[in-house]
């Protein structure tokens, strides 16, 4: 059974017996928004962006962005993909980009 | 699992209070709580001293450390139980149970319960959404530039994509509760509102706009809460506990099991059992209402309608007063005041005194049986509790 986020025990069965798994970066939008009105000035250049719940291939869901092109143009159901924002400073955030086809 | 103790006909509420709503800029968050403490014991023909226990919830704009404790020492009142409850929106209903299970255990006779923040003057707009921005996961929410709101309109994007829920739909949920506003005279929105201007709204997290959001306040709330017994021998008819009910899933929304099904069925199925009473036995109801979409999910989770016909329940009118169930009578927290936790408690105190009938232009015909429910964080943890005039 696997978790995210990480977690010290299983959230299902309570087991501490855990392992890290490599999650393949492929994904499906389980639902969406386009935020217009950032919450916080360090996000407003950013606006109107895409906040999304990816579902990942292997089970578990995130909170993301859905970023690069017509990346507004999301829907639910799309198949997305990883990709990683540097921010700097030991920073790297795993935001995703809608699959062709 | 045991269930609980009922604790059906065990209290009432006596008593119940408002602050000024709106802008305050003369009052502390805390003089806000004390103001409507001071006219909820004034309202129940009780003393200060008549109080032993307290309850409160908790406030971002003056974050004390023991805010029960401190509204002790503000007042003077010299409790045998109190605490601070932190449980978002869900604080209000969470303190009435707790609060109805020590009277009913002994631990206290006549619990003083108030919640409320100066929101509006301490933070203002941008300081408020700052603040409940950061209440999102450090590290696996908020690097993504997520708010309340967005959590809020990805639920209600997959409620719309599974159950065809409209744009309309939300914006009538607006329109019922400020039409509902214009007849109260301690309400922070005082204009009209139709679901064209709604929609015109200004973007702020698709699908919601600004009018499908709550508003900012400053304000609080407080009730009185005694025994049955005692209840009988004071001013104002009471409002009987008939039933209560908690489901607490999950504090942050990715973790949430699901999008389109929450704690509020389960919370529900527990109070109206505990009441020995359903659905279609209610007069009125007081829905959580942060946005447009909640109370549409709440009215089909607690059973009123099947799931996917809340939004058209509302387009339909029959939310308005005198329709099949009259819906946050008050104006809600979309137009009456939202500040912390006292936008859920003002719907318990607009719940008690519809069952006393005396809200005039607002009075629910024949008012008997009243459900509120309360709901924190993002549909996280809900409260159901069910009032009547009469013992169930």
């Amino acid at each position: 059974m696997k978790h995210f986020m990480p977690r010290n025990g299983c959230p299902n069965c309570w087991s501490e017996d855990l392992e890290w798994v490599d999650a393949s970066g492929r994904g499906t939008v389980h639902t969406f928004s386009i935020v217009h009105r950032a919450p916080l000035p360090e996000f407003a250049a950013d606006a109107p962006y895409v906040v999304a719940m990816v579902d990942l291939e292997e089970g578990p869901r995130m909170y993301t962005n859905i970023v690069g092109e017509a990346a507004l143009d999301v829907a639910i159901g799309d198949k997305v993909q990883v990709r990683f924002q540097d921010r700097g400073e030991g920073t790297v955030v795993p935001q995703f980009t809608r699959v062709r086809g | 699992m045991a269930t609980s103790t009922s604790l059906r006909n065990k209290v009432a509420i006596v008593g119940v209070g408002e602050s000024d709503i709106g802008k305050v800029p003369n009052q502390t968050g805390l003089g806000l709580n004390v103001q409507a403490a001071r006219r909820a014991i004034v309202d129940a023909g009780l003393k200060p001293s008549d109080i032993d226990g307290l309850l409160t919830a908790y406030s971002y704009v003056e974050p004390y450390q023991m805010l029960g404790s401190a509204l002790c020492e503000y007042t003077g009142i010299r409790p045998r139980m109190a605490a601070s409850m932190v449980v978002g929106g869900a604080s209000p209903g969470v303190m009435l149970h707790h609060a109805a299970t020590s009277i009913a255990m002994g631990l206290a006779e006549t619990v003083l319960v108030c919640a409320g923040e100066n929101r509006a003057t301490g933070l203002g707009r941008e300081g408020s959404i700052a603040m409940l921005t950061n209440q999102g996961h450090p590290q696996f929410e908020r690097p993504f530039g997520g708010s309340i709101p967005a959590g809020y309109a990805m639920v209600a994007r997959r409620y719309m994509h599974e159950f065809g829920i409209t744009r309309e739909q939300l914006a009538a949920v607006a329109v019922n509760t400020r039409a509902h506003a214009l007849l109260k005279p301690n309400a922070q929105m005082k204009t009209p509102l139709t679901i064209e201007d709604v929609l015109a709204s200004k973007p702020i997290a698709d699908p919601l706009r600004m009018l499908d959001c709550c508003i900012i306040s400053d304000a609080a709330g407080a009730f009185i809460v005694t025994s049955a017994e005692r209840a009988q021998d004071l001013k104002h008819k009471p409002a009987y506990l008939l039933g209560i009910g908690e489901m607490h899933t999950h504090e942050h929304i990715m973790c949430a099991p699901s999008f389109t099904h929450f704690g509020a069925a389960e919370s529900g199925r527990m109070a109206f059992e505990m009441a020995g009473v359903g659905p279609k036995d209610m007069d009125l109801a007081q829905l959580y209402d942060c946005f447009t979409i909640v109370p549409i999910i709440e009215l089909e989770e607690l059973g009123f309608v099947e799931q996917g016909a809340g939004g058209q329940f509302f387009l339909d009118g029959h939310a308005r007063i005198g329709g099949k169930l009259p819906i946050n009578t008050h104006g809600g927290m979309l137009s009456q005041a939202h500040a912390g936790a006292a936008g859920a408690l003002l719907g318990i105190v607009e719940s008690v005194r519809q069952l006393r009938g005396t809200e005039g232009a607002r009075q629910v015909k024949d008012a008997r049986l009243a459900l509120v429910h309360n709901e924190g964080g993002i549909l996280s943890s809900h409260c159901t509790m069910i009032f009547s005039n009469q013992k169930g």
